[in-house]
């Protein structure tokens, strides 16, 4: 045991080192763009300089010029062969690139050139010469043409804006008031894997290698794209380089690298560049908000509005709508939200860990910290004095919630009784220290799931589903899930996933693999044991391998499908469709959530003000834990973005043209080893029955929730300076 | 990436002979003709030259001298850059990765282009890449821009960290294939500022190559330091920097060399901040009286004001901590 692989405390698994670790070190792990094949030709995109207009003529003479180009699709020779894709529900985009001259935002693609060589279409792509009728861009907030519009009526997403009771009354009658604005900037994944296409035609069927959250979602959506069925399909993403959603919905780069295969009749394998990925794929989008908080003396909170704000696509409505968490985190009074959407020229956002409640969270958790100070109250206790088992909108109860717990926990290991309250108050020489605490919250999804697992009599386990691992551990925790279940070590148990052939598997989104699949795996397993035993004629119970020594030969292979409470009973069969049906979190009559407490200690230089975080303790509940290793690591992984969400991590625009500026990782900051000296973890346990078979919350996104807070409030402790724009930088605590 | 010759060079003779644009570490030069930024027709690979004077580091009595092959983390390890010229050392220890320093040549380093990012995509106009096009850093996204040096033609800052060093201890710059033949260059006259002309970033002349650079010595390289300010703690371009080296008689400064890295558009010698401090008691007065006469001349952009109090802050402290060093 060590840090990276903690003890297990009750109901927690083995920190059984990664299956996988072994091949991805030596670069064994064969990732999308790894896949070899015979003939390869290669796509390069060409993008767009402007964000609003159309493409007036493209020039091609000397790109075709180019020794080894072989073709270059645009939309004047590919048009209808695509078809356009509506948003949403596995489209990242409705914007359908060289299907007509129209131009939505900066970096679309307007041609892909194929050539025999990566170099000769590389080379070609330059020479690629577009002329465009540029017309005026909106960029976002602020921006002449800009449209801002209620999300309610326009977002699938977004049916309702929570409220209960009479907020304005009770915000007019709270003895204490805070109001105040915050806003996130636009963020962009940066996964280390690139994105990439390689599509391969064999006759009608097509294989495409991929990196994807989503092998069936890619399918139906590339199906239909190029208008064939389903069947014809098969998507391949047996490894992922990270994805943190930029990889979940499909972007309509994909068909077009399946056509120019088809076209050229020669596989085609297309590695978009780091700079093109920042147009080509989504993106957080900035967000603002503005809170109004109203308590009594005794810190209880009566009156909570959240209106925000949020960047899209001209055309699509995507908004993540944080105030669904923030409505109901903590037991108040009366309660009103909205949620605006701001279409602009810009590609169109999409997932990014914790999608709502990374910018939400962020907003509310600071309020919290403001409305402390206002009531001269421990930031904690304030949080303590509004902690409810029941959500304040419908009164729904929490399956279980132990966020004191947490609290109480990582504020013990932190040391935050010896914090001095006063804000300037703390300082070690030149160096001025804050310290700061926010709740973290994520919703705990689960999706209809299928599995097939396999039990040989050499006592050798196979478990098939095409679930994904991110870089997760998803394999290591689905075979313990199987290993534990039927009693064999987990050396016996080989996973596979990633692959359309396998039995389907939600989207990696929302956190929900492990719950998903796990307990999926575990429906399977527990009938092949009711199998086997009964077949003995022996009590179910203990390992496999006394009667499995009997049995001699053979195996048992079970198929398994779960259907979460809520979800409709043509669920599997919109999964084999491609589409995914997440329950739980928020959404039904019993609020599922992990839970998590993060504490932060910042220092500043007293004179030119930079700001480091030495050391960050957070505390989280997630009912089952599969796997302490994973899970430390996936939580341990979340804090330090979290850090990156407060303190580096914005794309700059360039408001005039409406284009992104710093897109590569020199430029685009995240933090490096230097910046995260010290990150602890602390699991504490919790079973919850109700959540799903396995009991498991997914841990994968809580905990860059409410980071970006603590390191704020921290900020403000430090120096009295309360930013509420992020990210916080050192221009904002130098006296300009 | 376009095609171009490649050609390998054995001597500094061979290599000015072959005509073409030198490559050391490659670290900026593959990286910008990836962007199609630098498209050279021919590339002359010096790093056979590694091998030869041009690869070491010779110390004397009179200073140092950087063969131009010298790799960052090699002269960044050098006992005697660490004990006697400390400035050196801290400049390259706090510029780029471990991999990059590895990899980068001394001589390439103080070359390195700006990373400004009108400069570095081809599809903005930008009169430093295609002179007369404009810039687009005016009035567009310009946090990381100069506030020193700049001109109503470009604004672009210089990256480095090591040239703050050099050009605050007066190094030289050894050539040779410029029109005269073998010369030495002051380096404070190594670098252009833009003026009318960004595009032209230096005084070496076409083919003109770097053999290596010198470093006087003096009583102030001991008690020496570089102070880096950046938004996160490695990998990152100074947001403001500054190289000092004291020349002290107890608290009388004898001689203050100082320079400020990040907010110019070339290695910025603060000549004004070294004169307000000759003969003068070194504390928070006189510091602070430096940093303004060294930034009186700033003309921030629309996103880099912060740029002015923050060098001052970083002169100043640089100053008070460079006095305190025990040597």
């Amino acid at each position: 045991m060590s840090v990276a692989a903690p003890e297990p405390g009750r109901n927690m698994g083995q920190p059984a080192p990664r299956v996988d670790a072994r091949l991805k070190v030596t670069g064994e792990a064969r990732y999308a763009a790894d896949f070899p094949a015979a003939n390869l030709a290669h796509g390069v995109l060409v993008t767009s300089s402007i964000a609003r207009g159309s493409i007036a003529s493209l020039d091609l003479g000397e790109a075709k010029a180019v020794a080894g180009v072989i073709e270059i699709l645009t939309h004047d020779n590919v048009g209808s062969a695509i078809k356009p894709l509506p948003f949403g529900n596995g489209s990242a985009t409705s914007i359908s690139p060289l299907t007509d001259a129209k131009i939505w935002h900066d970096g679309q693609i307007i041609a892909l050139v194929l050539a025999d060589t990566f170099e000769a279409a590389r080379e070609a792509a330059y020479k690629v010469k577009a002329t465009y009728n540029a017309e005026q861009p909106s960029a976002g907030f602020g921006s002449a043409g800009a449209e801002t519009l209620p999300a309610v009526g326009q977002a699938q997403s977004h049916k309702e804006d929570p409220a209960v009771g009479d907020a304005e009354a009770a915000l007019r009658s709270a003895p204490t008031v805070i109001e105040v604005d915050y806003s996130t900037p636009t963020q962009h994944h940066n996964p280390i894997e690139l994105f990439s296409t390689t599509c391969v035609w064999n006759g009608d069927q097509l294989t495409v290698y991929e990196p994807s959250q989503s092998v069936y979602g890619f399918r139906a959506m590339v199906a239909k794209q190029l208008g064939i069925d389903i069947g014809k399909v098969r998507v391949v993403s047996p490894y992922v380089g990270g994805a943190f959603g930029a990889k979940g919905s499909m972007t309509p780069r994909t068909g077009i690298v399946a056509l120019a295969a088809k076209r050229i009749n020669r596989p085609v394998r297309c590695v978009v560049t780091r700079e093109q990925g920042y147009t080509t794929a989504t993106y957080r989008a900035e967000t603002r908000h503005h809170i109004r908080m109203g308590a009594g003396p005794d810190g209880k909170i009566t009156g909570f509005s959240h209106e925000g704000w949020e960047v899209t696509s001209r055309p699509d409505s995507y908004v993540v709508a944080g105030t669904e968490a923030s409505a109901r985190l903590y037991g108040y009074g009366a309660v009103a939200t909205k949620v605006n959407m701001v279409r602009a020229d810009r590609n169109t956002p999409g997932y990014m860990r914790s999608p709502p409640e990374v910018p939400y969270i962020y907003a509310l958790e600071s309020a919290m910290d403001e409305l402390a100070i206002a009531l001269k109250m421990d930031p904690v206790e304030l949080r303590r004095i509004n902690d409810t088992m029941k959500e304040p909108i419908k009164g729904y109860p929490y399956t279980s919630r132990a966020l004191m717990e947490c609290f109480d926990q990582a504020s013990a290991a932190f040391g935050w009784a010896k914090r001095n309250p006063a804000v300037g108050s703390m300082r070690d020489g030149d160096w001025l220290i804050g310290m700061g605490c926010a709740t973290a919250l994520y919703p705990t999804n689960v999706g209809a799931a299928t599995a097939r697992v396999r039990l040989s009599a050499d006592g050798t386990v196979r478990v098939q589903t095409a679930a994904h691992d991110l870089g997760t551990g998803a394999y290591t925790v689905i075979g313990q899930m199987a290993a534990e279940r039927l009693g064999v070590d987990l050396a016996a148990v080989t996973v596979e996933l990633g692959d359309t052939s396998l039995p389907p598997a939600p989207v990696a989104g929302g956190s929900n693999t492990t719950a998903s699949v796990c307990s999926t795996v575990l429906i399977a397993c527990d009938a092949i044991r009711d199998k086997l035993f009964k077949s003995a004629g022996q009590p179910n119970q203990g390992p496999v391998k006394a009667v499995l020594e009997k049995m001699g030969s053979g195996a048992i292979e079970e198929y398994a499908e779960w259907i979460p409470p809520g979800a409709p009973p043509d669920a599997i069969k919109k999964l084999y469709q491609g589409a995914s049906t997440l329950k739980g979190g928020l959404e039904g009559e019993k609020m599922m959530c992990a839970f998590g407490a993060e504490f932060v200690e910042v220092r500043i230089h007293a004179r030119t003000r930079e700001i480091r975080v030495p050391r960050i303790v957070g505390a989280f509940t997630g009912g089952r834990i599969m796997n302490t290793r994973t899970a430390h690591s996936q939580l341990m992984g979340g804090m330090i973005w979290g850090i990156g969400s407060a303190l580096h991590e914005k794309t700059e625009i360039d408001a005039r043209h409406a284009r992104y500026m710093n897109r590569d990782l020199a430029e685009y900051l995240v933090p490096v080893n230097a910046d995260v000296p010290q990150v602890d973890v602390i699991l504490v346990p919790e079973e919850d029955a109700e959540v799903n078979p396995a009991g498991v919350k997914g841990l994968g996104e809580v905990a860059n929730v409410g980071t970006a807070s603590a390191i704020a409030n921290a900020v403000f402790h430090a120096t009295g300076r309360r930013i509420r724009d992020l990210p916080i930088r050192i221009e904002d605590l130098l006296d300009v | 990436m376009r095609p171009f010759l490649y050609e390998h060079a054995d001597s500094p003779e061979r290599a000015v002979k072959a005509g073409g644009q030198f490559i050391a570490g490659g670290t900026t030069m593959t990286d910008l003709m990836k962007l199609d930024v630098m498209r050279p027709e021919k590339l002359v690979d010096i790093n056979p030259l590694t091998h030869s004077r041009a690869g070491q580091i010779e110390v004397t009595d009179s200073g140092i001298r950087f063969g131009a092959l010298v790799r960052m983390a090699q002269a960044e390890a050098h006992p005697a850059v660490r004990s006697s010229y400390p400035v050196i050392a801290d400049s390259l220890k706090l510029a780029a990765s471990q991999q990059i320093r590895t990899m980068a040549s001394l001589a390439g380093n103080v070359l390195q282009r700006t990373r400004c990012e009108y400069f570095r995509e081809v599809s903005w106009p930008c009169n430093k890449r295609v002179p007369g096009s404009g810039c687009s850093a005016i009035g567009g996204v310009n946090r990381q821009h100069a506030v020193l040096g700049t001109s109503g033609d470009c604004i672009a800052s210089y990256p480095g960290d090591f040239a703050q060093a050099l050009i605050a201890l007066d190094a030289i710059v050894e050539t040779t294939g410029g029109p005269k033949g073998l010369r030495l260059i002051p380096f404070a006259e190594l670098h252009r500022p833009p003026g009318n002309t960004p595009h032209i970033e230096t005084v070496l002349e076409p083919g003109e190559l770097i053999t290596a650079i010198q470093v006087p010595a003096g009583p102030w390289t001991r008690r020496s330091r570089y102070l880096k300010i950046r938004d996160r703690d490695s990998y990152a371009f100074a947001l403001s920097s500054a190289a000092v080296a004291l020349d002290m008689d107890g608290d009388t400064v004898r001689q203050a060399k100082i320079a400020l890295g990040g907010i110019a558009s070339v290695p910025w010698r603060a000549t004004e901040a070294e004169a307000a401090l000759r003969g003068k008691r070194l504390d928070e007065a006189s510091a602070t009286a430096a940093a303004e006469a060294a930034l009186a001349g700033a003309k921030p952009q629309e996103h880099n004001a912060f740029k002015v109090p923050l060098a001052k802050q970083t002169l100043i402290r640089a100053l008070l901590e460079t006095q305190r060093m025990e040597i």
